[in-house]
């Protein structure tokens, strides 16, 4: 069995190892950035097959810090649910690597690119390996850093510059809530093991369940970009394509949905937590659903479909269904990162991020038009892909628990389907609009589309053997299943056939709803509001302290300042200079130190 | 014997230096020989300390005259020296070019013998000695190579730190009167009467505060550091500010416990002040320096909360604050300083692009920046987390506060990344210097900052490296800190 620590160290050293041999071998050495993914998904599966068995989940642990009250441990175990999480980390990484031999080709940046993709595979690993929650904190802000780092991996684009700022910034808002629940559990139980701490749960205050609950969820919510810290995940897509498939579509981002899920007693415990979680989750799906509608540029689609499928996946976690959205994060992984590299084919064959320039791909591309089918079926949730089981086990939980919120995520996959469809048509059907010759993808980047297709249609089937493995209830819930499916069917049937006009069909859809309309291309201006607000509060904290800094506390010495050189003038006109007045304040200060140390030495 | 060779190298170097200093050659090989010796002996004092956790001590008697140079090294002052003699050495390297440089290295040395005093003073009066010894050294260096306003700077400094020091002179005496027990300081000294520890502990505060330094008490530091030379910026920010922090620790928990623990809310707020007050500073600034200056304010605010926790976390988050922002500020200013000597200038908005003209300077500044901000598997993190953790759970909720801290680091350290590293890369700087004749790092200057990204990605991985020297000492002063009601 491949041991874990060697799923964590050997993404690190090829990171090195790519790094530091430059641009000459990256030919040869951007494959080695598939060593960490192949172990990850290796090692879980291993495990997977393993616990099958029901064999024990062996641990490596060591203290990180050690205090007399207790020591702050750090370690790694892959129990099923990070088992789970290796096998959809080391999947899609690997997809992610080969699709970037083709599509960085030109790049003459490569080493770092292949580079941080490997640190960032070994951030993540450690992420969903970690036993302890100062350890899952650590990776966690990890992964933060390599995003931050390939957002921006175009630096010299202003906007990429700004977006990867913007990316770290708002999930550290989050990361902070997440610094005071580990603070908080520390001073409540002593422990920041994660086993121990969930042991500890019931011997806990519920406001102190509560409190460390929501507080998880914050920066839960700042990673996996949960209304109202979702402005960042649209900004990333300034990342190289491949990049958003892997971290802002089916890694990194359901990081949030894996803490809630690895830390799932404390919120078992607290239904203030659990509805919280389900409005937030619930507003989120409707919200980012409705915006992705009228976006015009490919990726940003895919981006505020990515917010609104993990408020599925949070609305699954608030009605108590943890398995449910532990599913639909594993599928979505699948479907999510297909439709992301699909759109960087499309990108890369047809020259164009926009919609409105797209058009006939179908014929030019067939082999990414075809999986891109695949992955918005399964997005849509259509029988028999992998994203009709899983939405279905959360639409399911959700309706039964809160009605209304169901109802909201009925309307919110009718969004769905509508807003894929209408994608997919405006990009593959029709004709060309845009310039040049549209040209399919060569073979590399055609093998890792082939692969997540066949998963994102099939997955669907591993429904039973994840109730099994992680308990809850297994098969459909038939009527929830035919009423999903009629929406979702009649709102692709709508978006395909109303897109049949091409991109002015938005400017009738505009003309008639209006307002509607503009505000949600505008993404409820909510972007605008928070950024305007963090720019001014930026400004007025920083001026109002340097106002503080420069008035009041240097004009209170200089004051003294002055004083002291009237005192000078005054004590010794002989003295020419500070030199001198500091030459005589020395030799006044060593004889009344030696004075002091005789009498004191006595 | 090995203890006062730590002081007794670099002094030597210092007046050697200082008289056959004239020429260049000489004067770099006898600054780096007394820099490299005292980490030398720095590091045989840290495996005897280590194998064998009980203090090491030196004594200088004269017959008849009694003590004079009581010397002891622990677990709070091996971690110091040891960084007092690394950055010792980086200070060296990094002012390899200067003028004057026999002055110049001898002042570096003779700072270097004090702070290595300060740290090592087992005597009220050594210690004070030292404290004030360190001045001396540090106002030359400002007054003799900074820049432009290096008057105002140097005189704003010895004002600020001369009242500081003052008051703190007549808190060591009254400890010394009060106490009984004469100048020497034992390994676990008794605390003086309850009564007149709160007056001895604000007089002595009122020196270390200034030094750490806490807001208000804080803008001698951003003009100092403006003004003077790199290597008096690494010493400045790596270990003089450390002076402060230590003073508590080592003087003022153990001798006045009760006013400790009676302050220990009102130093918890300086922290965080200081942490949220240092970054919505640094956030402002347009002068590279400047902003390192003010983030040094903020990370001294953590060092600060930790020491106030009292707990052994809290102060073991306080000793890694103390070492990793050592390394981080001193590779920092170095970058920085590098940056100055090439392009004249440190306006941040003069700069764009250097991932691209200058990649090497450009990587570890960002490294660097990224410990800067607290990010986990770099130095910055642990202190910053056992602060914080312990913190909290001594003082509460209140202590979330500091959380607008931690994300306005991240704003500060990231907009100097974009608006330097990042963009199209500036065609001229001002002043009209190219920016495409940027000369990247050359082997000298990483021979300084690699070394010190290694150390600062060793600590951010595995803090015990410093902790597990400290921890038996800092334990006892813990129990020291809460064994009072």
């Amino acid at each position: 069995m491949i041991p874990l620590w060697f799923v964590l160290v050997a993404p690190i050293a090829v990171a090195l190892v790519i790094a530091g041999a430059g641009r000459g071998p990256v030919r040869y050495t951007r494959w080695l950035a598939l060593v960490g993914p192949v172990a990850a998904a290796w090692a879980g599966a291993e495990r997977l097959a393993d616990a099958g068995r029901g064999t024990g989940v062996a641990a490596e642990a060591a203290s990180w810090l050690v205090t007399q009250a207790g020591s702050i441990d750090i370690g790694a175990s892959a129990d099923p649910i990070a088992s789970i999480m290796l096998v959809v980390v080391g999947v899609v990484a690997s997809m992610v690597v080969i699709f970037s031999v083709g599509y960085m080709a030109e790049d003459t940046s490569q080493p770092r690119y292949f580079a941080l993709l490997s640190a960032f595979t070994a951030a993540m690993t450690g992420l969903v390996l970690s036993t302890s929650l100062v350890g899952l904190f650590i990776a966690w802000e990890l992964v933060g850093a390599c995003s931050y780092l390939l957002i921006g991996f175009w630096f010299t684009r202003p906007s990429a510059a700004r977006a990867a700022v913007k990316a770290f910034l708002v999930t550290r808002v989050g990361d902070v809530g997440l610094l005071f629940a580990l603070a908080l559990l520390w001073r409540e139980t002593g422990t920041l093991v994660t086993a121990d701490v969930l042991a500890a749960v019931p011997t806990l205050a519920p406001a102190t369940i509560t409190t460390a609950a929501l507080l998880l969820f914050v920066g839960a919510a700042g990673k996996s970009a949960q209304f109202p810290l979702h402005i960042w995940l649209p900004d990333a897509m300034e990342g190289p394509t491949p990049v958003s498939a892997l971290i802002h579509a089916a890694t990194m981002v359901a990081a949030g949905v894996f803490l809630l899920a690895r830390t799932w007693p404390l919120f078992e415990a607290s239904e203030t937590a659990r509805l919280v979680v389900l409005v937030i989750g619930t507003v989120t799906a409707l919200g980012a659903a409705t915006i992705a509608v009228p976006q015009t540029d490919i990726k940003r689609v895919l981006a505020y479909s990515t917010i609104s499928q993990l408020g599925f996946m949070f609305a699954a976690l608030g009605a108590g269904a943890w398995v449910a959205a532990f599913f639909h994060l594993v599928t979505h992984a699948a479907f999510k990162s297909l439709l992301f590299l699909a759109s960087g084919s499309v990108i890369h064959g047809s020259g164009t991020q926009d919609l409105r320039e797209m058009g006939g791909l179908g014929r030019a591309m067939p082999v990414t038009a075809a999986t891109w089918a695949v992955g918005v079926a399964a997005l849509a949730g259509l029988p028999p892909l992998a994203g009709f089981f899983s939405k279905d086990a959360v639409l399911d939980a959700v309706w039964v628990h809160a009605p209304v919120a169901g109802a909201a995520l009925f309307i919110a996959s009718a969004l769905t389907a509508f807003y894929s469809f209408r994608a997919t048509r405006l990009a593959f059907s029709g004709t060309f609009r845009g310039a040049g010759h549209p040209h399919e993808s060569p073979l590399v980047m055609k093998v890792p589309l082939v692969v997540l297709a066949v998963l994102a249609a099939t997955l669907g089937a591993a429904s039973w053997w994840f109730a099994d493995l992680l308990g809850g209830h297994a098969g459909l819930a038939i009527p929830i299943a035919v009423a999903s499916t009629v929406i979702a069917g009649l709102s692709a049937v709508a978006g395909w056939s109303l897109y049949k006009a091409g991109p002015a069909a938005d400017d009738r859809l505009a003309g008639a709803l209006g307002g509607l309309w503009r505000a949600a291309a505008g993404a409820y201006g909510i972007d605008a509001l928070v950024m305007r607000g963090a720019a001014a509060t930026e400004r007025g904290a920083a001026a109002a302290s340097e106002r503080f800094d420069t008035r009041l506390v240097d004009g209170l010495v200089r004051g003294i300042a002055w004083l002291a050189r009237r005192v000078g003038r005054e004590f010794n006109e002989l003295q020419s200079g500070e030199g001198q007045l500091y030459a005589a304040l020395v030799g006044a200060g060593a004889v009344l130190l030696a004075s002091l140390a005789l009498w004191l030495g006595r | 014997m090995t203890l006062a060779l730590l002081i007794a190298i670099p002094l030597t170097g210092a007046l050697v230096s200082a008289v056959g200093g004239r020429s260049t050659v000489v004067a770099r090989v006898i600054a780096l020989a007394a820099s490299l010796g005292t980490a030398g002996v720095a590091a045989v004092v840290w495996r005897a300390y280590a194998s064998s956790a009980e203090a090491l001590t030196y004594e200088f008697t004269i017959e008849g005259a009694g003590s004079f140079l009581r010397l002891a090294a622990d677990g709070l002052s091996v971690p110091l020296v040891a960084l007092t003699a690394l950055l010792g050495i980086i200070a060296v390297l990094a002012s390899w070019n200067v003028e004057r440089i026999g002055a110049h290295m001898s002042l570096l040395l003779a700072l270097e013998a004090a702070v290595i005093g300060v740290f090592l003073a087992a005597d009220l009066i050594l210690f004070y000695v030292a404290w004030e010894a360190v001045l001396i050294p540090m106002f030359f260096l400002i007054g003799g190579w900074g820049h432009e306003n290096r008057r105002y700077a140097a005189m704003k400094f010895f004002i600020y730190t001369f009242a500081g020091s003052a008051l703190m002179l007549v808190g060591l005496v009254l400890l010394v009167v009060l106490g009984g027990t004469g100048t020497g300081m034992p390994a676990t000294p008794l605390p003086i009467e309850p009564a007149s520890q709160t007056l001895v502990f604000w007089l002595l505060a009122a020196g270390f505060l200034v030094k750490i330094p806490v807001v208000p008490l804080h803008t001698w530091l951003p003009d100092a550091h403006v003004e003077a030379p790199t290597a008096g910026s690494i010493m400045l920010a790596g270990v003089m500010l450390k002076m402060g922090a230590y003073g508590i620790a080592r003087i003022s928990i153990p001798y006045t416990p009760d006013a400790f623990a009676a302050a220990a809310p009102i130093l918890a707020a300086l922290g965080v002040i200081g942490i949220v007050y240092g970054a919505a500073m640094a956030l402002g600034q347009s002068d590279l320096k400047r902003l390192v200056a003010y983030s040094s304010v903020a990370h001294m605010g953590f060092v600060v909360l930790g020491l106030a926790s009292g707990t052994q976390l809290g102060l073991q988050g306080a000793m890694l604050g103390m070492v990793s922002h050592g390394l981080v500020a001193g590779l920092l200013f170095f970058l920085v300083g590098a940056l100055y000597e090439r392009a004249h200038t440190r306006d941040i908005r003069a700069f764009g692009g250097l991932g691209v003209t200058v990649p090497r300077w450009a990587t570890i500044f960002v490294v660097a920046s990224f410990a800067s901000l607290g990010l986990p598997g770099l130095s910055g993190f642990p202190g910053e987390f056992a602060s914080i953790v312990a913190g909290f759970g001594r003082f509460g909720f209140v202590i979330a506060i500091a959380g607008i801290g931690i994300v306005l680091a991240g704003a500060y350290t990231l907009r100097a990344v974009r608006l330097v590293v990042h963009g199209e890369p500036a065609a001229t700087l001002v002043d009209g210097v190219e920016a495409a004749a940027l000369r990247d790092l050359d082997a000298r200057e990483l021979l300084i900052a690699v070394p010190l990204v290694a150390l600062i990605v060793a600590l951010g991985i595995w803090p015990r490296l410093v902790t597990d020297i400290a921890a038996a000492t800092l334990g006892a002063l813990a129990s020291l800190a809460g064994t009072v009601s």
